[in-house]
């Protein structure tokens, strides 16, 4: 008998933007028209890819397009992928949530699906009453709850709760309940949607390991999806890299992080002036060289780095000014340079792919900065203002207390002396 | 050569953007025509469950509902409980309800003279036999015909088979349904046994599980066409309880069959499907109402219409009303 518990073929998805009523009704006689005269949907031919950051006239979009992957017995399966890369919906249909537009989902077994914690909690029922109610909810029967019943009981820790209404419980008491009544589900394939961001470190582990049981020992199947890179390198063997919709990568767990990572760090997505092939020149992607270990966007407060910015020039260009600009969270720029004015001057580049070094140090508070930059040749050949935030961490040195509470980590130096 | 623009007007530049991503071109791939790769040709293997985006309009998996009966049970459990938790009169509520609108009826309409012309048992029975079986049918059409909305919280975010939802709203509306019938029954015996009025059931009482029955099965087949469709129109929404309102009066539980006639008025009565469901009761009961086979053979041929378009409609939607909720 095979392996195979789960086989996905062809899968896609396809969404309308926007407000679903506006011309729903023509679109349906449509649809109907060229369904009677036997033809596909009209809609899903203009469909475009799914990506949150262009902007299309278009108001349908494949949020999954053509997704092939199947999972064996007892693995634990992570799928990562950027927000809106469709990860949820990817869930959405494998839990019979939704249907999909295209394609095929094989299973061979039961489903039980966690897309959030507490479905169908009432807050006036107690936390008794509430296990019942969401066990039955995702699919146990009533002995089967009820035979399990202290063993949750004991998984959440909250037994001398468990007579009160749940709209009395903290979140954190409310999350360890739901959690272990999923915990004690028993379907052949477990599907949990970032549910562990929530509850706190101790109970996260705890949530780690019980999955970790579900599937070696009783050799069931868990799809998790997560931010929690730790969680998903953790846990599951394989994984599955999803992007714009479409599979990027499927393997196991440690080459796709990877993959995921290096997409991330290189994302030359951002707020741009000019479409790049237009240009005659355009940033391709920024990153620091510096002492920050195993991460190209952030650097220690004050540290001395490289801001290095890839450029790729499609003509030559010559009296190119290179100019810089750092904002704060709040909307403050916090630096703004030009190579006119600093030590470089004007660049001239010719057809080819360049990098600008910016030699500098940013004594100034943790946070997430905005990095923009632009070149000016007697107009603006490119800006870029980059969707990959700098992080500032804490000076290397541990030195500057808590910079939080202002813009400026300058280092300062007191003394006491009488006068 | 220095460039002379001002650090401020470059700035400013700085913000006329506009958003595109670099490695993308402009028509992505999504936008050619589909050719979507046909499936393999027949797996050999047998799978225990495909899900494909094909509705199979005319089926109600009676099965799965069956193997979530638990759950059925559970949430009518909830919906009851969760109705009178912190209030101190409890279910009494689900009684005081129709006894308030009979005697608000029997104030109002006992101005009105020869209305009860054909009517010799005591006007309370009359009243609150109309209203508590029209109670039961309104709310099964009004509350299962929000249910996909009222329910989207749940139906978003985990799997079971849809039908649950209205199915328990159809059981927690019968037991309420049951203590009003109760209640009837309390006052019937009362008039009985301490006032002497001479009724007594006929054999056509023994008809009230079936009368239950249709009135629970054409109150589920309503709201579940009107909740299907609610949910891509949300019109209907607005129109449904002011229509169940409208046609409360265009029935028998506060015209009595006779005094209307066989006018217009009289027709629009007899389309009404309840009129015949609520006569058979009272005939049954009280041995007064006006009994008509043709009436009750027209209401199960409602019953088997509406359940059908509902099941359609629900069928159609059932697998992603998600979306367009």
């Amino acid at each position: 008998m095979s392996q195979e518990i789960l086989q996905v073929e062809g899968l896609s998805k396809m969404y309308k933007l926007g407000d679903i009523n506006t011309g729903s009704i023509s679109h349906d006689i449509n649809r109907w028209i060229s369904k009677l005269r036997g033809k596909e949907d009209p809609y899903q031919k203009v469909a475009v890819t799914n990506d949150r950051t262009t902007k299309t006239s278009n108001s349908y979009v494949w949020s999954l397009k053509d997704i092939n992957f199947s999972v064996n017995r007892g693995e634990v399966f992570g799928i990562v992928g950027k927000n809106g890369a469709g990860k949820s919906t990817l869930l959405k249909l494998l839990s019979k949530i939704t249907k999909p537009t295209e394609g095929r989902i094989n299973i061979d077994g039961r489903i039980g699906s966690l897309l959030e914690v507490g479905t169908g909690f009432h807050p006036d029922l107690s936390g008794r009453e509430n296990i019942f109610l969401n066990g039955a909810i995702l699919g146990m029967r009533k002995q089967e709850i009820r035979r399990r019943f202290d063993e949750i009981v004991e998984f959440s820790g909250i037994e001398r709760y468990i007579d009160t209404p749940v709209k009395r419980y903290s979140s954190g008491m409310f999350v360890r309940l739901a959690f272990a009544v999923a915990a004690h589900l028993e379907p052949e394939i477990l599907i949990i949607d970032e549910v562990l961001a929530v509850g706190d470190q101790e109970f996260q582990n705890k949530c780690i390991s019980k999955m970790k049981d579900v599937s070696s020992q009783q050799g069931r199947t868990v799809f998790f999806v997560s931010h929690n890179m730790m969680a998903v390198r953790h846990l599951c063997t394989r994984a599955l890299l999803l992007d714009k919709g479409q599979v990027s990568m499927i393997g196991p767990v440690g080459e796709v992080l990877e993959a995921y990572h290096h997409d991330e760090k290189d994302s030359a997505h951002g707020v741009r002036n000019n479409l790049p092939e237009r240009t005659k020149g355009y940033f391709k992607s920024w990153r620091l060289e510096g002492q920050t270990p195993s991460n190209n966007h952030s650097c220690y407060s004050r540290e001395d780095f490289d801001m290095v910015l890839q450029f790729r020039a499609q003509e030559s260009i010559v009296k190119c000014d290179l100019n810089f600009k750092i904002t704060g969270p709040d909307g403050t720029t916090v630096l703004f340079t030009k190579s006119s004015d600093g030590l470089g001057g004007l660049f001239m580049v010719h057809p080819g792919d360049y990098e600008f070094r910016i030699r500098m140090n940013l004594p100034v508070a943790k946070g997430k900065y905005e990095v923009e930059v632009g070149l000016f040749a007697g107009g603006w050949v490119d800006t870029w203002k980059s969707t990959t935030k700098l992080q500032v961490l804490d000076a290397a040195d541990g030195y500057g207390g808590d910079s939080s509470a202002a813009i400026l980590n300058v280092k300062t130096d007191f003394s006491l002396s009488s006068i | 050569m220095q460039n002379k623009n001002g650090p401020s007007a470059q700035a400013i530049a700085f913000e006329n953007t506009m958003s595109y991503p670099i490695n993308e071109p402009l028509l992505a791939k999504g936008s050619e025509p589909v050719n979507s790769p046909a499936p393999p040709p027949a797996p050999e293997r047998k799978w225990l469950e495909t899900i494909t985006p094909h509705n199979n309009i005319f089926s109600l998996n009676i099965k799965e509902i069956w193997s979530y009966r638990d759950l059925l049970m559970i949430l009518t459990r909830r919906d009851i409980i969760a109705l009178y938790k912190q209030t101190i009169l409890g279910p009494i509520w689900f009684v005081l309800q129709p006894i308030l609108t009979t005697l608000t009826f029997m104030l109002v309409f006992s101005r009105t003279r020869n209305l009860h012309d054909g009517w010799h048992h005591p006007v309370i029975l009359f009243y609150l036999s109309g209203l508590v079986i029209w109670g039961y049918f309104s709310e099964c059409v009004v509350r299962t015909s929000t249910f996909f909305k009222d329910a989207t919280p749940i139906l978003s975010k985990v799997y079971f088979p849809r039908l649950i939802v209205p199915l328990s709203l159809i059981v927690t509306n019968l037991v309420r349904f049951s203590l009003q019938l109760g209640l009837f029954f309390l006052i019937y015996l009362f008039f009985i046994l301490f006032k002497g009025e001479h009724m007594a059931p006929n054999a056509y009482a023994l008809l009230l599980p079936v009368l239950i029955l249709m009135v629970a099965l054409l109150g589920l087949g309503a709201g579940m066409m009107i909740s299907s469709l609610t949910t891509r129109y949300k019109d209907l929404a607005h129109l449904t309880t002011f229509g169940v309102q409208l046609m409360m009066f265009a029935s028998t539980v506060i015209f009595p069959f006779g005094s209307v006639g066989t006018g217009l008025y009289g027709a629009v009565m007899k389309i009404n499907p309840m009129t015949g469901i609520i006569e058979a009761f009272r005939y049954g009961w009280m041995g007064e109402g006006h009994l008509s086979w043709s009436l009750l053979g027209y209401d199960a041929i409602c019953v088997v219409v509406l359940m059908f378009l509902g099941i359609i409609t629900f069928n159609a939607i059932e697998k992603s009303f998600v979306d367009s909720i």
